[in-house]
């Protein structure tokens, strides 16, 4: 890595373990403090390094300057510091040196109950994904701005209000029950969920930071695994589904930047490595009795992970997509199943039902229709591919739409 | 969007006169009846399917039965309630059940839910 990228990595990563760390330590009501010395510490950081060059340990660095700053602040802030020393009375010795405990082992604690904080139910969704950028992954405003493809006064007022919810809520900084963590669990992995995806179908030019938005999600939801608690099948099996997702990295996207389909890709470009990753945690997640939407996605996925057509591929993925149908409707899964019953049954079978769905205004009920109408009939499929040209928000989408049209 | 429920009922001595061939084919094709429905997001309530001579009848407190069900043409095998505007629509998501390819009797009653 060269400076230009290793020195916003090191703030991403050096970032949230600061921030995770002060709020578990002055609590979540002070999270505005915690991201002051953060970065005051990285605006120091950008001064120092500009002018002398980059320390030996610029990661040691940033702790220390950062512990610094903590310290100072709280022998200025007596009703801070009054405030947390009660509560760390009995794990002596009571100095500032082990208030700020910037221990691998703390830091990895800290971003855990993080996590569940940040995904607590009383904070919209939407809200919860930008925070989770924020202080989760250490994002910038304008990072996050650029991934929501919005404006930076937009971000900051849902970053402000999420922070009101979680001071207003007393939300505090720790791991639920255990009779709890379940369902405050789901929360946690829908919004990883979403965070991956967010990175992995919204495509756009500035694909790197988009890429990384997917192994942010990959990270955190690779902590759960490794903390005993929440080691569930449901977290082995989300983590399954992104490795597959994202062994196909290489493989979606072409030298022009270009979005190339499934079934154009190449398939010696998929990275065997994430492949076996997915399949191990695949497995890892079948243990117990719970069967998630994670599972059912990270079975799709392990399949397609086979380029070719088999009968019992397309048998595989339609029965996976009819039970997911059957958890919770969406209409891109009732489309996808659509399209899993034309290669496991037949186009015509498929056609029928396709036609029911009546999903008139979705430009993939357009497409898809169009896929399954060109070898049957022309015209039909020249119909809906220009419905679906015609109702495509993005200019990716509306390239792949219009090289089906010349293809026709 | 108004909830129908359908009530199947079925003759099981008909049923029994299948060859185990048929019995699958049949219950794939409802499965994949059900799943078609739920595609088209109007599945309210997958239901259940009854465990045919399970049944129990009370008329009082004191009069209880076994259930009569499994002895008549006409017995109860399951229930699940789909979302639709109207009743024909509904009725013409009852009429593509599999039950009507075969000829072995069976109906589906069609019953809108009261939200009241």
């Amino acid at each position: 890595m060269n400076d230009d990228k290793l020195i916003p990595h090191l703030f991403r990563t050096e970032y949230r373990k600061i921030i995770a760390v002060l709020c578990k330590t002055f609590g979540l009501e002070h999270i505005e403090i915690a991201e002051d010395i953060a970065s005051d510490t990285f605006l120091q950081a950008s001064e120092t390094w500009g002018i002398k060059g980059l320390p030996d340990n610029p990661a040691a660095w940033l702790t220390t300057v950062a512990k610094n700053k903590a310290k100072n602040y709280l022998k200025h802030n007596k009703i801070l510091l009054d405030k947390i020393m009660p509560g760390i009375k009995y794990s002596a010795p009571q100095t500032e040196e082990t208030i700020i405990d910037l221990s691998t082992e703390n830091i990895r604690d800290s971003q855990l109950k993080m996590m569940f904080a940040v995904c607590h139910p009383c904070i919209a969704t939407e809200a919860q994904i930008a925070l989770a950028l924020r202080v989760l992954c250490g994002f910038g405003i304008d990072e996050i701005a650029s991934a929501f493809l919005t404006n930076k006064a937009t971000i900051n007022k849902r970053l402000v209000r999420a922070k009101d919810k979680l001071r207003r809520e007393k939300i505090s900084i720790e791991l639920p029950l255990p009779d709890e963590i379940n369902n405050r669990l789901d929360v946690v992995l829908r919004t990883l969920y979403l965070l991956y995806n967010e990175g992995y179908y919204t495509s756009q030019n500035e694909n790197i930071l988009r890429r990384e938005l997917c192994y942010e999600a990959m990270r955190l939801t690779f902590s759960l695994i490794e903390n005993e608690q929440t080691n569930l099948p449901q977290v082995n099996a989300l983590f399954a589904l992104m490795s597959f997702h994202a062994s196909r990295f290489d493989a979606r996207m072409n030298e022009k930047g270009e979005a190339v389909l499934y079934d154009e890709q190449d398939e010696t470009l998929w990275d065997k490595k994430l492949i076996q990753q997915g399949e191990y945690f695949l497995q890892q997640s079948s243990r117990g009795k719970q069967l998630s939407k994670y599972h059912l996605e990270a079975g799709i996925a392990y399949w397609h992970t086979y380029k070719e057509d088999t009968k019992e591929k397309w048998e595989n993925i339609l029965q996976l997509y009819n039970q997911l149908l059957m958890l919770e409707y969406s209409p891109v899964i009732a489309l996808n199943r659509t399209y899993a019953l034309s290669k496991a049954n037949s186009i015509d079978e498929a056609i029928a039902e396709a036609e029911k769905l009546q999903l008139t205004h979705n430009h993939l009920y357009h497409t898809l229709l169009g896929e399954l109408y060109k070898n049957k009939n022309v015209q039909k499929a020249a119909f809906h591919f220009s419905e679906a040209l015609q109702l495509a928000k993005t200019p990716e989408d509306k390239q792949l739409i219009q090289r089906k049209i010349d293809a026709l | 969007m108004k909830d129908f429920l359908f009530i199947f009922r079925v003759d099981y001595a008909g049923m029994g006169r299948l060859s185990a061939e048929e019995l699958q084919n049949v219950a794939a094709a409802a499965k994949g009846w059900i799943e078609n429905i739920a595609a088209q997001n109007k599945l309210a309530d997958k239901g259940n399917r009854l465990i045919p001579g399970s049944g129990k009848v009370l008329r009082s407190k004191d009069i209880i039965t076994d259930g009569p069900y499994v002895e008549t043409k006409e017995a109860i095998n399951g229930y699940l309630i789909i979302k639709s505007a109207t009743i024909e629509e509904a009725v013409d998501i009852a009429k593509n059940n599999p039950l009507f390819k075969l000829n072995i009797g069976g109906s589906i009653e069609i019953r809108e839910v009261s939200t009241i």
